[in-house]
């Protein structure tokens, strides 16, 4: 009999139904589902969710809890998403997972930077976190103050433990501007001993280019196109890394290598490469 | 101990070892393919490539099975304007062969995309005349020795480097089409391509690839592939490429035993990780050496002097 890896197991698609959505402002939802293997899912992980008859996309897990109840956040953006979004609680949808690596943590402070829907999965690693760290930091940003995720929670669970920076492109609530223009300064001024980023890639790479010139290793988590999943098709390739089984979360010593494509190129549906959007 | 005694020769490609990447396994990218041949892969083949850019299917392209993986990803690929750059890329710096995996809609296409291909450096190209879930090509190709043997003549025109012929499961006879595959010219076989399966889900009553019926791969498929390798072997005096459900040295030993010169490997990465290459050809040579021979073709077909 051979060895049946654990990847074997998560890879069987599962039908659930939604027991619980919200809405986390006006284009991200949240739904809540039950799910036996992706409830043990650590933060940084990733799931497939089918929508029956339009696609199957991958999506951070935002929340996984002991009880079963597994969370995703996601924006209505293209045919998947939106079609996700008109699902009430009691409709099903299909889970394969939970996929690839995941955020790792050896103690001290900490600064986590979220953009946009990148927050999902450093909300789950600030839950996790919360009572091991000595401190940290959570630079939130969003376009505008409604589209800010989380902002009530954060404040709430972190109100002695996180100090939370909020920034939106159009001055709405706290800092005007991208979420990692006050960075600089903050890396400057306090030492962190690693910090966590989420989100449009352009960010990432900014935040890693300044954590880069203070010598403070950085976890990204990176998102590509995704097919199998499970290592197999190619389709999310960066350098020589499946973000799907390599990642999706990089270390700063893994982006060093993949500098030429990191923030600046893709593979697209053909496998060609082109520019990030 | 260097790997002595495990380089095979594949009509003409010189393999570091048997073992070898299955076509539409990651191989897009020139990082990807060369880290492959890093972790060991005696030979590599590419994703396969057609004239024009393809997208692919929609999502979910792939749903796990009992034992195996079924998938209909629809040939998603850059053109093969575009992949000649990653085929020299992955060229300057590769050291065992590569070979690019090649289909078409047309005689004539497979013959321009092999030829674009060779002339971009590739060390082989192996025909996709098997895939069971593109319409106009694959097994619609494969499963018609006429149509097969049309277009392998085409690309052997024009092709000065080996010619492999990957075949599909989904006939009645294989060893007919490997015939007919031979008598056009085919330098290999590649045997065998995936099992044209589906999958369905019961709670919505709907097959769960968005394609409805894909290709089966895994260990489920393996007792079939090494079946139709020993069948293929008793009928055909090129060699033979071993391809379903490989997994480890035993799996690979018994492909050999049958009558294959190398073996692919491709599913079993998802549970095994690219190490796989490096375990099964040195799984080989321990049985060789406790066995007290030196070099894998003795071992080619043993089963059969019976």
């Amino acid at each position: 009999m051979k060895s049946s890896a654990c990847r074997t197991v998560a890879n069987q698609l599962r039908i659930t139904r939604i027991i619980d959505t919200r809405a986390e402002s006006p284009t991200v939802k949240t739904f809540v589902f039950e799910d036996e293997l992706c409830r043990r899912a650590k933060p940084g992980q990733f799931l497939m969710l089918w929508i029956p008859g339009v696609d199957e996309i991958p999506l951070s897990i935002m929340d996984a809890r002991d009880d079963g109840r597994v969370a995703v956040s996601v924006r209505a953006l293209g045919e998947a998403t939106v079609a996700l979004h008109q699902k009430r609680a009691g409709e099903s949808v299909g889970v394969r997972g939970p996929f690839g690596n995941y955020f790792t943590f050896n103690g001290g402070k900490l600064l986590l930077v979220g953009g946009g829907t990148g927050v999902a999965p450093l909300m789950f690693l600030t839950r996790r976190l919360i009572s091991r760290t000595v401190g940290a930091t959570f630079v939130l940003g969003a376009k505008t103050r409604d589209e800010l995720l989380f902002r009530s929670e954060l404040e709430k669970v972190g109100a002695k433990r996180v100090r939370l920076v909020t920034s939106t492109e159009d001055g709405s609530c706290g800092l005007t501007g991208l979420c990692t223009e006050p960075l600089g300064q903050m890396l400057e001024r306090e030492r962190f001993d690693v910090v966590y980023a989420c989100g449009p890639e352009q960010m990432i790479l900014k935040v890693f280019e300044l954590t880069e010139q203070r010598g403070v290793p950085m976890q990204a988590s990176l998102e590509r196109l995704m097919r199998c999943a499970i290592g197999l098709c190619g389709s999310c390739v960066i350098g020589k890394y499946r973000v799907c089984t390599d990642g999706p979360v990089f270390t700063s010593k893994q982006l060093r290598h993949v500098r030429n494509e990191f923030g600046k190129s893709k593979r697209d549906r053909c496998g060609k490469k082109v520019p990030l959007d | 101990m260097k790997e002595a005694g495990l380089g095979v020769d594949l009509a003409g490609l010189r393999l570091a070892n048997p073992t070898m990447l299955a076509s539409g396994i990651l191989g897009y990218s020139a990082e990807m393919l060369v880290d492959v041949v890093k972790t060991g892969a005696g030979a590599v083949v590419t994703k396969s490539v057609s004239q024009k850019p393809r997208g692919g299917y929609a999502n979910p392209t792939v749903v796990q099975a009992d034992c195996g993986v079924i998938n209909a990803v629809g040939l998603p690929n850059p053109g093969i304007e575009e992949f000649s750059k990653e085929i020299r890329r992955a060229k300057a710096v590769v050291s065992v062969p590569l070979v690019v995996s090649v289909f078409g809609f047309s005689a004539e296409e497979y013959a321009s995309v092999a030829r674009k291909a060779l002339g971009a450096g590739a060390d082989g190209v192996e025909l996709n005349v098997s895939c069971p879930h593109v319409k106009n090509t694959g097994s619609e190709i494969g499963q018609e020795p006429k149509i097969l043997a049309e277009v392998i003549r085409k690309v052997k025109v024009s092709a000065d480097k080996p010619v492999l012929v990957k075949l599909s499961p989904n006939v009645t006879s294989m060893s007919d089409v490997a015939s007919a595959a031979v008598r056009a010219g085919a330098d290999a076989l590649t045997v065998m391509n995936t099992v044209k399966a589906m999958a369905i889900d019961v709670e919505t009553a709907m097959p769960v690839l968005a394609n409805r019926v894909g290709g089966l791969s895994g260990a489920a498929v393996k007792p079939i592939a090494l079946r139709n390798v020993y069948e293929v072997y008793e009928q055909v005096d090129v060699p033979i490429v071993g391809c379903g459900g490989i997994a480890d040295w035993r799996d690979a030993v018994e492909f050999l035993l049958a009558g294959a010169s190398a073996v692919q490997i491709g599913t079993a990465i998802a549970d095994e990780g690219l190490g796989v290459f490096r375990a099964v050809a040195r799984g080989i040579g321990t049985y060789l050496k406790r066995k007290g021979l030196v070099s894998v073709s003795e071992i080619v077909g043993l089963s059969h002097r019976s």
